[in-house]
């Protein structure tokens, strides 16, 4: 990055150290004055501190208030447990079937040409516009009694509405487009180049898949689950339409927090919250880190590339 | 950036008669997501595989529930589908969403874009975990995030305690609603943003500065201009997302009809009343709605991809 800043001309704001090797000069003709840098950082640090990092704590602050036996008292507690192992449930199902589907999108968009490529990744993305609401509503639409497809469930007795089948496909619906998304622009950036090679050595195609493809992708595919998973233990406005908020069956973690707090069950509630906001922390983390090691193959990558595609 | 040369070689090796020189001509492509570059002929396989698996799939889970709406409005008439969508309620929740979405994509434009450019240009410490947590919106259940605020800001909270003096209430106000709507576009502009910023040319800013530019001009005619696109981009994201969130909105807005609900609270109440026509025909309009911002994103997006190419080239 060019953006090298002198640190003894930030001294004044913030103590910074120059990484050593960086040259620690600053073209001055494109910096701004230090009063500019302090009140713009400031302003940057005022505003994430109000929407960030002050409701991040206050999760935690206000499920710890009452001490540490009350915290795991509240999650301990039957009705929050079942919610746990509901959500748990629900991703171990969600994710990977969109997993899948993530890999056979991205295999179909990024190795091949074929017409209404266009339209096929707009569909894709198609559940991210949609509010959470009406991903719950056209299930309802769906199953519920007055559905299309009621009065024979009923018929044959058969509950998806306002049961776990319901809540999976809602999750299903809104975490559709996680994995694909990442997996496509990193696939058309990779080429297929060296699965042409593989295949050209007499490899066949699951085989060439196996270990060539998905060894590529391995990062990505992870970080498309990591969001993906995210996604579908935290889902609310989609799970809490289909989901008929059935205490102990049909509560996953999230709807479990809005009955506590509406109970004014704040404590409880908060401290059921906070398993979500660590799971939101961790997938943060791994999503870092991730993307450093992306960063790191994707550079690997374009230099092999160049080494190999010298200009004769 | 490094830059890299598109394939040629390779695949006209699997197939000596594919393309003509001028295909075969060296191709100066950025690394970014958006490089395509045509492959002559189907070599690998798995194609029908992958793509009727992927058609199914999407048939299955996306397009069928979703054309279940389309279906649903068709039981109405149209004057009944009128007047579910306009019924003075109904137009209420549409002014506070549509408003509030549109003054919290504003904020996160001036806001986000402040702290997309401290993220590029300067070096404080712990950048790096306040640019991870820059993304925790995303990762938050949005019922997390509501409870959160809402305690935050109602008159005893840890922030509106000192907001109630001053006669601002937030907390089960349309301004509650705001505040809940700035926090989950708050990514947005941020992440479409600094990409941008880093790819800006610190040369252009330097020749600018050598030909007598102030630090103040450049930024208007030289790194303003470059921004734009990708500003606008931001702020459509940020406002599609805003219209239809619901988890943070419901506990902090207070849900007063005609003051402080939604619309999407609103489709909640009437599928809870079992008017699933008059639910189903708001969802309609919301959904239409959705689609032309997604359109426009997309516009905007190509528009971006061509000045940021432009700009190299």
């Amino acid at each position: 990055m060019s953006a090298i800043i002198s640190a003894a001309a930030l001294v004044n704001v913030t103590p910074v150290s120059v990484p050593r090797g960086e040259p620690a000069y600053a073209p001055a003709a494109t910096l701004e004055p230090v009063w500019v840098r302090a009140l713009l950082i400031l302003i940057a640090f005022a505003f994430l501190t109000l929407f960030l990092f002050v409701p991040l704590i206050a999760v935690f602050y206000e499920g710890l208030r009452k001490g540490w036996d009350v915290y795991v008292a509240a999650i301990f507690e039957p009705d929050a447990w079942s919610a746990i192992k509901l959500t748990l449930l629900t991703a171990l199902i969600a994710v990977p079937l969109n997993l899948v589907f993530g890999v056979a999108a991205a295999w179909t968009i990024a190795k091949f040409e074929f017409r209404g490529k266009n339209i096929l990744l707009t569909l894709i993305d198609l559940p991210f516009s949609v509010s959470p609401v009406i991903s719950g509503l056209i299930y309802v639409l769906l199953f519920g009694l007055q559905g299309y497809f009621g009065p024979w469930l009923r018929a044959h007795d058969i509950k998806i509405l306002f049961a776990v089948p319901g809540i999976v496909l809602a999750t299903v619906f809104v975490t559709f487009p996680f994995v694909a998304r990442e997996l496509i622009p990193l696939m058309q950036s990779q080429g297929s180049e060296e699965e042409e090679a593989a295949l050209v050595l007499g490899a066949s195609g699951w085989k060439t898949f196996w270990h060539v493809t998905l060894p590529n992708i391995k990062w990505g595919l992870l970080y498309g689950v990591i969001l993906c998973n995210a996604r579908a233990m935290g889902e609310f406005g989609a799970v809490s339409v289909v989901s008929g908020h059935i205490r102990g069956e049909t509560n996953t973690i999230p709807l479990q927090v809005e009955i506590l707090y509406n109970e004014f069950n704040i404590v409880g509630a908060f401290a059921v919250a906070s398993l979500l906001a660590s799971l939101a922390l961790v997938t943060l983390a791994i999503k870092s880190f991730i993307e450093w090691r992306l960063h790191h193959q994707l550079t690997a990558h374009q230099a092999a590339y160049a080494l190999n595609h010298q200009p004769s | 950036m490094p830059l890299y040369r598109g394939r040629q070689t390779a695949p006209c090796q699997l197939q000596p008669d594919a393309g003509t020189d001028k295909t075969k001509e060296v191709r100066v492509l950025t690394v970014s997501l958006a490089i395509v570059s045509k492959p002559p002929q189907r070599v690998l396989p798995g194609f029908r595989l992958s793509l009727g698996f992927t058609l199914l799939y999407l048939t299955l889970i996306v397009l069928i529930p979703l054309s279940a709406i389309f279906l649903k409005t068709f039981t109405l008439t149209w004057a009944g589908f009128v007047d579910a969508v306009t019924s003075p309620r109904v137009m209420a929740s549409y002014r506070l969403t549509f408003g509030a979405s549109l003054l919290a994509a504003l904020v996160n434009v001036v806001f986000g874009g402040i702290v997309a450019w401290v993220l590029v240009r300067y070096k404080f410490p712990g950048k790096r975990i306040v640019d991870a947590l820059v993304d925790l919106p995303f990762a938050l259940p949005t019922a997390v995030a509501g409870i959160a605020l809402t305690t935050l800001y109602s008159a005893n909270g840890w922030i509106g305690r000192y907001l109630e003096p001053l006669g601002i209430k937030v907390a089960f106000t349309p301004l509650g609603v705001l505040i809940a709507l700035t926090f989950i576009g708050l990514p947005f502009v941020v992440r479409t943003v600094q990409p941008v910023l880093e790819d800006t040319e610190r040369e252009l800013e330097e020749a600018a500065a050598s030909l007598g530019a102030s630090r103040l001009q450049t930024f208007a005619k030289v790194i303003f201009p470059t921004v734009f696109p990708a500003l606008l981009t931001g702020f459509a994201l940020a406002f599609a997302r805003a219209t239809g969130e619901y988890g943070s909105v419901v506990f902090i807005a207070g849900n007063m009809p005609m003051v402080s609900e939604i619309t999407p609270l609103f489709i909640v109440t009437k599928l809870e009343q079992y008017d699933y026509a008059g639910a189903t025909a708001i969802a309609v309009v919301m959904l239409v709605v959705s689609f032309l911002l997604l359109l426009t994103i997309n516009l905007l997006q190509a528009w971006a991809r061509q000045r940021g190419r432009a700009g190299k080239v």
